[in-house]
């Protein structure tokens, strides 16, 4: 006997199919299907979604799950719950993990433990160099094989120009797009702000966005002669808008993405040394903000990614110099993006959808993102209005390195299925059958 | 001038971007009245008495940690001075529980240094105890820029409208950074001069003017404020060589006829005599290095006095 959900009276909203129109949206067996027999509705489990948005499951290219080697920080199980909560049904995890997933049986214990634990999809990358060293290419065929679906360097980026070129000829042969974190270590030596103003006022030391411009020029130039697919990751940087603006009317293969924290926040929010506040590349100005955003609107900058990076208070709450960078983001991106594009009146609520969904997914060609039948049920239920203020101690993250704690935000998730199963309901995980 | 009902409602000293006015002039008025016991035959008064003063160094510092232990001597508190380059946080300790440590020792107000910036201000909220920054990163160092604006007070008796130059590394000095507060904040009209890599424009958006031109910026100026160039920042090469900051902007006889006649000559010390100042000029009637190392006592005196709660005015009353 088949089992069927019905998601009934919502506004459903599926931007790869234009779709925007209230009504009910089944899933039978796990799959989004057509209306199904009258027999069969009237035994569908029903969800009332009325007054809510029902969408495709988002998607999240960039997340840093600290499996293997950092699970005081995240595992599979919290981050995929924080996933979850942030209406996020796949995820794509980093390899800068300890040790860094350079080899095929990394990949596999990251698998199993996805196997394991995961409440949404996750998707593992894997390293471009050895030890995410930059000297030696990593085995990206036998990666490939182990499954990955990019290779990154995680945090770190190469250097070495002539590297880099290897890197994505030999990975464009088995179809794997590289992702890169675009900064060239010697402008950015030491920085743990963003070089203007505010670093300069208080005597923290800087980190220029040519850092950025510089790598990203490189990108566009190594993507143009060679063919391969880069994927740009959290642009921070008005010039580097600029530049993957023209490499793309000019036909280059490269995307890219933005945070909601580098769209929705300057470095002034530094000025009181909050560690929350810090992060690579670091917020910049009100111009590269609203640049971000102007980015987002003409399709320069493809997708929103969070970027989510835990790390546990006792690591946060240090002398600003030596904290880690980044900031979790899972359990926010929502509100975020609505608040910075669409009740600012930036974007239409289906624009803003897609950034997190289809836009997303076909970047790495996931075949998620979408409402299209026959496909795994990944859908996701959101209030638009609700008003809710993030807690220290509300997050599913098992790290609450939020920059959002004690801020109103707008826009909440209710409910979230992964191929048809309700996984996360009202604040809830639900677990396994 | 009246003392009392002057403003000053803090537990801690972190910053001079913080401070008002007022507040500034009462930690002068203050500072004046202990001046005026330093001078005395028994140079002690018991304000802190039975209170701990602990002066916790992550990086090193003579002039500062002497001033400030002799400053709480003086105010008959008792005073620990921890070079913590050598304790527990070499050991892997966070700073938050080095801290935490010292104050459950019974520490009654905590006199901080570090390399990094914030620091002072990132304790300042997690303890209760009042916390005198005495220099995080290259933030602030806010008794050395009062103990500098006190000392051209005493010159001149107020500093609206003086123009003042300060001269090198200020890209790396906390002394600059707090100095440019307190003086914007006080009337003075101040330009910061030096090589373009050490003196960048973004500086111009806290109130100053931004030179690279040495001769121009030291003409009509009152005072200059010499920063010491940092042998250890080198390894940035924001300059080529010592000898080429030397004959750029090094200060020297030629030079110093550019000022106002009168210019007073200033530096917070340690020198590098022959680097950013000639022997000579450092030594001549014009300087005022030594007057602002005791001003410093009376100053940083003030700021223990005013940090532990003490009355703002009731020194120069009861003594």
């Amino acid at each position: 006997m088949s089992e069927a959900i019905c998601i009934k009276n919502g506004r459903i909203i599926d931007p790869k199919n234009d779709r925007d129109e209230v009504g009910d949206l089944f899933i039978v067996d796990g799959k989004f299907a057509d209306r199904p027999s009258d027999e069969m509705a009237s035994n569908a489990v029903v969800h009332d979604a009325s007054g809510l948005i029902v969408c495709p499951g988002l998607v999240d290219l960039h997340v840093h799950f600290r499996v293997p080697g950092q699970t005081h920080k995240e595992t599979i199980f919290t981050g995929t719950s924080a996933a979850a909560a942030g209406g996020f049904t796949s995820v794509i995890c980093m390899p800068n993990t300890n040790p860094p997933a350079d080899s095929a049986g990394t990949i596999q214990y990251i698998k199993d433990a996805i196997e394991r634990e995961a409440v949404v999809n996750v998707f593992p990358t894997g390293c471009i160099t050895v030890g995410m060293e930059g000297k030696r290419l990593a085995p990206t065929g036998s990666l490939s094989k182990a499954g990955i679906v990019a290779i990154s360097e995680g945090g770190k980026c190469v250097q070495d120009n002539g590297l880099m070129r290897r890197a994505i000829q030999y990975a464009h042969m088995f179809g794997i797009p590289v992702i890169d974190h675009c900064q060239d270590e010697s402008l950015n030596k030491d920085g743990v702000v963003n070089e203007g103003f505010v670093s300069t006022k208080l005597g923290l030391i800087g980190s220029p966005r040519e850092a950025e411009d510089i790598v990203v020029s490189r990108n566009v130039i190594l993507s143009s002669s060679t063919g391969a697919h880069i994927h740009m990751q959290h642009i921070s940087s008005r010039t580097a808008v600029e530049i993957i603006r023209r490499a793309k009317a000019r036909g280059a293969n490269v995307t890219a993405e933005a945070t909601p924290h580098h769209i929705a926040l300057t470095d002034a929010e530094v000025e009181g040394f909050d560690t929350n506040f810090k992060m690579n590349p670091p917020l910049r100005s009100e111009e590269d903000r609203l640049a971000l955003i102007e980015g987002l609107e003409d399709g320069t900058i493809d997708c929103i990614a969070t970027g989510h990076a835990p790390h546990t208070d006792y690591e946060k709450e240090v002398e600003f110099d030596y904290a880690p960078f980044g900031v979790i983001g899972l359990e926010t991106a929502l509100s975020i993006a609505l608040e910075e594009l669409y009740h600012s009146e930036k974007l239409s609520l289906i624009r803003t959808i897609a950034l997190l969904t289809n836009r997303p997914s076909d970047i790495l060609k996931l075949d998620k993102g979408t409402l299209d039948t026959n496909r795994s049920a990944d859908v996701t239920i959101f209030d638009p209005n609700e008003e809710w203020t993030p807690a220290k101690d509300s997050f599913l993250s098992k790290s609450s390195n939020s920059p959002w704690i004690g801020k109103p935000l707008k826009g909440r998730v209710k409910k979230t299925f992964v191929n048809g199963r309700l996984v996360f309901d009202e604040g809830r995980i639900l677990q396994g059958d | 001038m009246a003392f009392s009902g002057m403003p000053w409602n803090r537990k801690d000293l972190i910053s001079i971007e913080e401070l008002d006015v007022e507040e500034i002039e009462t930690i002068f008025e203050t500072a004046e009245a202990f001046k005026r016991i330093l001078g005395r035959k028994t140079a002690k008064t018991p304000a802190l008495r039975g209170k701990t003063v602990v002066q916790l160094f992550f990086e090193p510092s003579t002039r500062t940690r002497v001033a400030f232990e002799m400053a709480a001597k003086r105010l008959s508190a008792d005073v620990l001075s921890l070079d913590m380059k050598t304790s527990s946080t070499t050991k892997g300790e966070t700073l938050r529980d080095t801290v935490e440590t010292i104050r459950s020792l019974q520490a009654d107000i905590i006199v901080m240094r570090h390399s990094a910036p914030g620091s002072s201000g990132y304790i300042a909220q997690v303890l209760d105890l009042p916390i005198l920054n005495a220099g995080d990163g290259a933030h602030e160092h806010p008794t050395q820029a009062l103990l500098d604006c006190f000392t051209l007070k005493e010159k001149w008796g107020s500093l609206k409208e003086r123009k003042i130059a300060i001269l090198g590394d200020i890209l790396y000095s906390r002394v600059a950074r707090s100095n440019i507060w307190a003086m914007t904040k006080l009337g003075a009209k101040v330009t910061l001069v030096g090589p373009s890599t050490l003196v960048p424009h973004e500086f111009e958006k806290m109130g100053v003017k931004v030179s690279h031109d040495l001769k121009s910026a030291l003409e009509d100026k009152e005072a200059v404020m010499l920063l010491r160039i940092q042998h250890e920042r080198q390894n940035a090469s924001a300059f080529p060589s010592l000898n080429e900051y030397t004959s750029m902007f090094g200060l020297n006889k030629t030079r110093l006829s550019w000022l106002r006649e009168d210019a007073i000559i200033m530096h917070p010390g340690p020198i590098n005599r022959g680097v950013e100042i000639d022997s000579e000029l450092a030594d001549s009637d014009q300087s005022v290095i030594l007057e602002q190392v005791t001003n410093g006592l009376a100053v940083r005196m003030a700021a223990l006095y005013l940090c532990s709660g003490g009355k703002a005015g009731a020194v120069a009353a009861s003594q």
